[in-house]
């Protein structure tokens, strides 16, 4: 007994490694302080009323934020492991699995984890609010989308310590990562960290294209639609269309791996090519996903901190669109080097440079919005004009990738490396950290601090350029990806030690940004008026943060930027509009009537139709945790309890009538005058 | 403020400049020395797509610090303000346009050059080699002149060469940065890439698909040498190396480890075939017969 449970053990413990024990170590005592702290302050009820069960798209959006400002610092860490241990030839830093290991849990996390949590953070935070609705959709599908995402990475990370992280590369691609090659449940992690996750997102992508699509405000026709909930609408098609083959090739790979069938193996008839071509319909417009809610952020900051409207708001809408249709057409790119034919080549290389003409013209846009504009630097700022040069040098790159004869080149190569992580940190986590400067205040009722603001930008994005700008040379230079050792004798010593230095600097910037948030939680400027920008959009028309209900009276809105067109027309109302150039003096004359209704001020209160909390969402998503943690180790039993709770909390919903309430007349009036709106 | 960001930008270029200046002449530039057609086909379209994208990368970047320099919002900023203007036809049509045409540009030489490159590079008559790779090991097998090799592959000069890729392991990438690009190896299928050295010399090649514990070491030589010294070195294999049996074979490919050069003066007849089809071929025969034929 005793050696069957050592033998146990050391399988089910990842151990022999002074790193995993000290992440033993560290999560243990931060498991131990949380629930210290909660049961020391007595605050278990509360975080179960607040926020485990809530279906307040506010507070989900919050948990999206902190979610993945954690998995930032994971993946973040992977990263300057990974920097560390290729700082020179011959470190001894990290061994060849455990680097593996890094490489895959670290570019799983940054996709999954981190970026697409981020911007469902910022949809569940702006949208709404953007288009004066007082709900998503589906609040109780909201609350299941976070819990199932949440629960997915915590599948992952786990594996870490508990059975040993995936190794086979954030793509995954058999038949490494089949059960011939990779044995051990770090793949099956992986696979099924990511359903579950997967299954979150698609109910997000649903959510959000419903709640554009009906719940506008009246009067919020489509060209009214601020852009970056039209990069939400976006992203949401992507979604779609896009998940449900990452679903088909997750599945038939588990199938490979537990029922042993050959959907990626030759042996039988199967083949790992369709596998890739699988992975990548998802994984091209996946890139999308993320970097178009980060486009939306631009246009939004750009637009209010030049104090000017967007320019070419209809070719932006366009370029929108243009993306997401071209981004099913691309998929190819990832593989020029797979034997495809030069028709196909040539197909896929010319749609993927096409894609460069749309996101061209958005750059353009967002220049000439700033023309003839009055910029003011505030961090949102910042990280939008830092943003620019950054787009602009990947976006060329792009453009060299998808040349496929050249790609044969830089396929695989630390140039690609350098891309997409030019695009991805200088598109996706800028425009996520402008958004999240941009929303704070909305979302706590204070400003972060704007002198910690510019360190944390200035160190992260100079490092930026040290880590990356040598990667594009080592690329050149013929270094290859996912080498964790490389000869002495190629002259990429220096490069990589430069790139290595990058790195720290960033990890620099990020600790700065922490710095901020908490600084400014304690000393942050307090944000009385809810709008602190001096906003365009509908969000700053309310208190901040937002009462529950978001809008006490819908508002009804007579032009794009409405907010801003009200604020005019109460600025104008002694002036003559005709005055002002180029204003488009019928929006302002109409909005003019229509604004004192629109500013909360007029008409009666209605008592307001809300969702009812639910602990559901958390107990079935938990569920699938249970049937997912099973079928990893195969422990079969485990699965089927796990399936059965799953089962059993849907059953009880779909006989579940009493899922709404009305907020009395009262409250809402008492909740106003406390806001000084009465 | 914009004093610092200038002195900012001077570090960056600064650190970005030196490492390049000082990690030696250009022949680190692996993809930028080209030693063959193939190669230098790649080359002069990197060259060409980068002076394209430049033209249109630079001129962005100018502007965009001209704009934010110079509509500030600071109290006695003169520059014009005009908060309404959203629309001008003639920009949109100008930024619409001139990244059509240069796409229009990029994208015939692409095509041009994707189409160039799957027929061999020059008139000579061809060497085949077959390589697959192994975990984690590079396999070459010459089927003229019935010798065999690991890890190091050795080409006669000014004659293209017809790789045939495959795999007996997860898939790899092969790779040889100054010969030309890459190409995947998979098991089960056969994959073709035409290679040619022009100049003599020792070129670095590595495994560039990531297939697990030991990639990392997965480097190989591509040593070319005049056609009269590749006939010499095969003579000598043949005549010095070891015999690549059936069963030597069998722990090349289950032993999972990492090994040196070695040379073989024969290998059993019709393996890379048998090992295709072993691996999956058989399902596939028709990219058996149209690598092999
Ligand atoms: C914050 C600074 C970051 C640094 C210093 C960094 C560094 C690295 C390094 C060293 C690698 C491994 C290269 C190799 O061995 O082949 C890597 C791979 C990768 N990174 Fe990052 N990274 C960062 C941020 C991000 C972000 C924000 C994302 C995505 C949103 C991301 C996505 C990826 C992906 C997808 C891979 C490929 C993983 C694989 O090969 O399977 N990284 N990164
Ligand atoms: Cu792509
Ligand atoms: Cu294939």
């Amino acid at each position: 007994m005793p050696a069957a449970l050592t033998n146990f053990a050391t399988h089910f413990f990842v151990l022999g490694d002074p790193l995993i024990y000290g992440a033993d170590a560290s999560i243990i005592i931060v498991s131990i302080a949380i629930l210290f702290v909660l049961t020391y302050y007595k605050k278990w009820g509360w975080l179960w009323r607040e926020w485990l069960t809530t279906v307040d798209h506010k507070k989900i959006g919050i948990m999206y934020l902190i979610a993945a400002l954690l998995m930032f610092f994971r993946g973040g860490v992977d990263a300057i492991l990974m920097r560390t241990q290729l700082v020179w030839p011959g470190m001894h830093f990290l061994q060849s699995e455990h680097y593996n290991q890094i490489f895959t849990t670290h570019g799983t996390i940054m996709i999954l984890f981190m970026a697409m949590p981020f911007i469902f953070a910022m949809f569940n935070i702006a949208v709404p609010l953007q288009i004066g609705a007082r709900d998503v959709a589906f609040p109780y599908l909201n609350a299941i989308s976070f819990w199932m995402f949440f629960f997915g990475a915590m599948l992952l990370n786990i594996s870490f310590v508990i059975g040993g992280s995936p190794d086979a590369g954030w793509v995954s691609y058999p038949p490494l990562a089949g059960p011939e090659y990779s044995l051990g449940p770090g793949e099956n992690f992986y696979l099924l960290a990511l359903q579950i996750s997967g299954i979150g997102s698609m109910g997000t992508g649903i959510n959000f294209f419903v709640t554009i699509l009906k719940m506008r405000a009246p009067g919020m026709t489509m060209m009214r639609v601020p852009l970056f909930t039209w990069s939400a609408l976006a992203a949401s098609i992507l979604i779609i269309l896009a998940f449900p083959a990452l679903t088909a090739a997750l599945a038939l790979l588990l199938f490979d791996r537990l029922a042993g069938a050959h959907f990626f193996t030759m042996l039988a008839g199967g083949n790992p090519m369709m596998y890739v071509n699988l992975f990548w319909v998802w994984g091209h417009p996946e890139v999308y996903i993320v970097v178009l809610p980060a486009f939306g952020v631009f246009s939004e900051v750009v637009a209010t901190f030049s104090r000017k409207r967007t320019f070419g708001y209809a070719s932006m809408v366009a370029s929108m669109m243009a993306i997401v249709v071209l981004s099913y057409l691309v998929w190819v790119h990832h593989f020029f080097t797979m034997g495809a034919g030069p028709g196909v080549n040539s197909f896929f290389a010319l749609a993927s440079m096409i894609i460069g003409i749309p996101t061209g013209v958005k750059v353009f846009n967002w220049l000439f919005t700033m023309y003839r504009g009055r910029i003011r630097m505030t961090a949102p700022m910042l990280w939008t004009v830092g943003f620019i040069p950054n787009f602009a040098i990947g976006g060329a790159t792009g453009v060299m990738l998808a040349v496929a004869p050249a790609d044969y080149q830089y396929h695989n190569s630390y140039f690609l490396i350098a891309h997409f992580h030019q695009v991805l940190i200088g598109g996706v986590v800028y425009g996520m950290i402008a958004g999240m400067y941009y929303w704070w205040p909305k979302m706590f009722g204070h400003m972060l601090d704007e002198r910690w603001a510019r360190h944390a930008f200035w160190w992260f994005n100079i490092g930026f350029y040290v880590c990356f700008v040598p990667q594009y040379l080592l690329g050149f230079m013929g270094m290859t990806r996912r080498i964790y050792v490389y000869p002495a004798n190629m002259g990429w010593n220096t490069l990589n030690l430069v790139s290595t230095v990058g790195a720290y600097m960033m990890g620099l910037g990020f600790i700065f940004l922490v710095v901020d948030v908490v600084y400014s939680v304690f000393r942050g400027q307090r944000d009385k008026t809810g709008d602190p920008w001096d906003g365009r959009t509908l969000e700053w028309s309310l208190p901040s943060p937002a009462p529950h209900y978001n809008f006490a009276r819908i508002p009804v809105v007579t032009s794009r930027d409405a907010w801003w067109i009200m604020k005019e027309a109460r600025r104008k109302d002694t002036t003559d509009v005709s005055t002002t150039p180029g204003v488009d003096s019928v929006s302002v004359t109409k909005s003019k009537q229509n604004a004192p209704q629109t500013l909360a001020q007029a008409g009666k209160l209605k008592p307001i139709h809300m969702p009812k909390d639910s602990g559901r969402p958390f107990i079935l998503s938990l569920c699938f945790f249970l049937f997912g943690w099973g079928l990893v180790f195969e422990w079969y039993w485990l699965a089927i309890i796990g399936l059965l709770g799953v089962l059993t909390t849907l059953v009880l919903r779909s006989f579940e009538t009493d899922t709404s309430y009305h907020i009395p007349v009262e409250e809402i009036e008492k909740t106003e005058a406390a806001y000084g709106r009465a | 403020m914009n004093k610092l960001v200038r002195t900012k930008w001077r570090e960056l270029a600064l650190l970005v400049l030196v490492p390049f200046l000082t990690s030696g002449c250009g022949e680190r530039y692996l993809i930028m020395n080209a030693a063959g057609p193939v190669a230098q086909i790649e080359q002069r379209l990197i060259y060409t797509t980068i002076v394209l994208v430049t033209i249109v990368v630079v001129p962005v970047i100018i502007l965009l610090a001209v704009i934010v320099s110079r509509y500030r919002d600071t109290p006695h900023n003169k520059a014009p303000y005009n908060p309404e203007w959203s629309e001008s036809k003639i920009l949109e049509i100008v930024w619409w346009g001139i990244p059509i045409v240069i796409i229009g540009i990029i994208g015939t030489f692409t095509v041009r050059d994707t189409f160039r490159l799957t027929k061999p590079p020059t008139a000579e008559t061809p060497l085949t080699i077959q390589v697959t790779s192994l975990n984690w090991k590079w396999l070459f097998q010459y089927p003229g002149e019935k010798i065999a090799t690991v890890n190091y592959v050795e080409i006669p000069t000014n004659r293209p060469v017809e790789f045939v890729l495959t795999s007996d392991a997860p898939m790899n990438s092969f790779w040889v940065p100054q010969l030309g690009g890459q190409e995947y190896t998979m098991p089960g299928m056969a994959m073709r890439l035409w290679l040619q050295a022009d100049k003599p010399g020792v070129y670095y090649g590595h495994g560039a698909n990531f297939s697990g514990q030991g990639y990392a070491h997965m480097s190989f030589n591509v040593i070319a040498t005049s056609s009269t010294g590749f006939h010499q070195w095969a003579q000598k294999v043949k005549s010095t190396a070891p015999p690549l049996t059936a069963v030597g074979y069998k722990n090349l490919t289950t032993k999972q480890d990492i090994v040196g050069k070695q040379e073989f003066s024969s290998f059993p007849p019709g393996m890379f075939e048998a090992d295709i089809r072993i691996n999956g071929g058989m399902y596939m025969k028709h990219k058996l017969t149209e690598a092999t034929d």
